[in-house]
């Protein structure tokens, strides 16, 4: 993971006719991102009755993903914000239909329609800030509000994603919960820098007894990696709901250097915070 | 462009409040046969705007519809593969989609419509 293709240029600029085509023609690319929205369709956990869904491909690109959507029998709208990709995807005759739209701007569909909806490889970008009008957190808000909105209630989204760091999972974690979604995060191949993927698993509605806990990818799994126990695939899912860590009492406050940390912290993770100032943490006189 | 995916559009500029349904400004249509799936068009009966369903294909050339649906209606072979016809073979290839309370217009070219909107519009 040398260079971060979101840290070098908007997406519409970054994905050209180049770089559409390259991505498009690497057969490497083509199998990663068929397996990506294999494993994202199982944990979307449509009911098993061999009926095809209306599903939304987010950040569809040049239809890698949708096309593995079209083999399981599906029917896909895709959107895109890059047009390059989508004049790929158009070139392989792709089933789904196409839009050329900026997922930031909110999705524009009638509420309660949609099926489900993945997303392989593509929200990360949503975190950066590609023009001085973007504002990350208006546009995650955007999307997942209306994302929320199309979508029928039970019905799941899952993200296939690649975040910089712990803070912009965070980010984009919190802008889900804020709009509705329950849900946490999959992790397969936890142990490996390399294999390593990660999925966003979020449900429309408060999470139901029906939908189950996604199960651990069956898959034998005997590569190059050395540990050979059980733990091998672990997929741990961790929700909002989990215990807090009791809070502890403490005697003495906290003290300002504790306090500036955790208010630099929740910065990182875009939250609202009050500027610092001399008043910060100070102590309150012991008479009110 | 699928009238499926029209039937699922909406505007969403900045104040509009009912961006559905775009209305629909014809250059070219283009038909491309596909399966017909009765389960598929049952389960997504419910969800579509039969009135929209219907406007929509007439603007862009098909009158085969009838006015009202209900969903015993499925149960007919003639009725399904009219709807299937409306739904899933017919796509709007070059036009405009507009909306409906402010006029703007998104062009559709090479059947993907343009729905990139402008700063002041988010
Ligand atoms: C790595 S590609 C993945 C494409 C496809 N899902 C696949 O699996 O092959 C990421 C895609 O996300 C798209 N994307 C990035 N930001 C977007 C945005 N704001 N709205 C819509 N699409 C976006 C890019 O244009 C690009 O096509």
């Amino acid at each position: 993971m040398s260079s971060r293709p979101e840290l070098q240029a908007p997406p519409e600029i970054f994905y050209d006719d180049d770089e559409a085509r390259k991505y498009t023609s690497s057969s490497r690319i083509i199998k990663i991102q068929s397996e990506l929205t294999e494993r994202a369709l199982e944990l979307l956990a449509l009911p098993d009755d061999g009926v095809p869904r209306l599903l939304l491909d987010i950040g569809c690109g040049s239809g890698l993903s949708g096309e593995t959507l079209s083999e399981k029998g599906h029917e896909w709208i895709g959107l895109d914000i890059s047009q390059s990709m989508l004049n790929v995807a158009l070139e392989r005759e792709v089933e789904g239909d196409l839009l050329l739209r900026d997922m930031g701007q909110g999705l524009g569909f009638r509420p309660g329609v949609i099926d489900g909806a993945i997303s392989i490889s593509a929200i990360q970008w949503l975190c950066n800030a590609d023009k001085s009008s973007h504002e990350p957190r208006r546009r995650l808000k955007a999307f997942f509000g209306s994302l929320y909105r199309c979508l029928a209630r039970g019905a799941r989204a899952v993200f296939q994603v690649y975040p910089e760091n712990l803070d912009q999972r965070v980010l984009i974690l919190n802008f889900a919960m804020l709009a509705g979604f329950s849900g946490g995060v999959v992790v397969d191949y936890p142990h490996s820098a390399k294999k390593r993927k990660e999925y966003l698993v979020l449900t429309c509605g408060p999470p139901s007894v029906s939908t189950s806990a996604p199960k651990e990818d069956g898959e034998s799994y005997s590569d190059d990696e050395s540990s050979g126990d059980d733990e091998n695939q672990t997929v741990c899912v961790s929700d909002r709901h989990r215990p807090r860590k009791k809070q502890r009492m403490m005697k003495k406050g906290k003290g300002r250097e504790w306090v500036l940390k955790k208010k630099e912290q929740m910065r990182r993770r875009g939250n609202y915070v009050p500027a610092d100032t001399k008043y910060t943490a100070r102590k309150r006189k012991a008479r009110f | 462009m699928r009238l499926l995916t029209h039937n699922m559009l909406s505007s969403n500029i900045k104040g509009v409040t009912n961006g559905f349904p775009l209305r629909i400004e014809v250059e070219k249509v283009v038909e491309k046969e596909v399966d017909l799936n009765p389960d598929f068009l049952r389960s997504m009966f419910s969800k579509i705007d039969w009135k929209a369903l219907v406007h929509a294909a007439r603007s862009i050339g098909y009158s085969e519809l009838p006015d009202e649906a209900d969903p015993s209606m499925l149960d007919s072979d003639d009725f399904l593969s009219r709807f299937h016809h409306a739904l899933l073979q017919l796509h709007l290839e070059e036009g405009v989609l507009i909306c409906p309370e402010t006029g703007r217009r998104f062009p559709v070219n090479k059947g993907i419509p343009n729905m990139l909107l402008h700063e002041d519009e988010v």
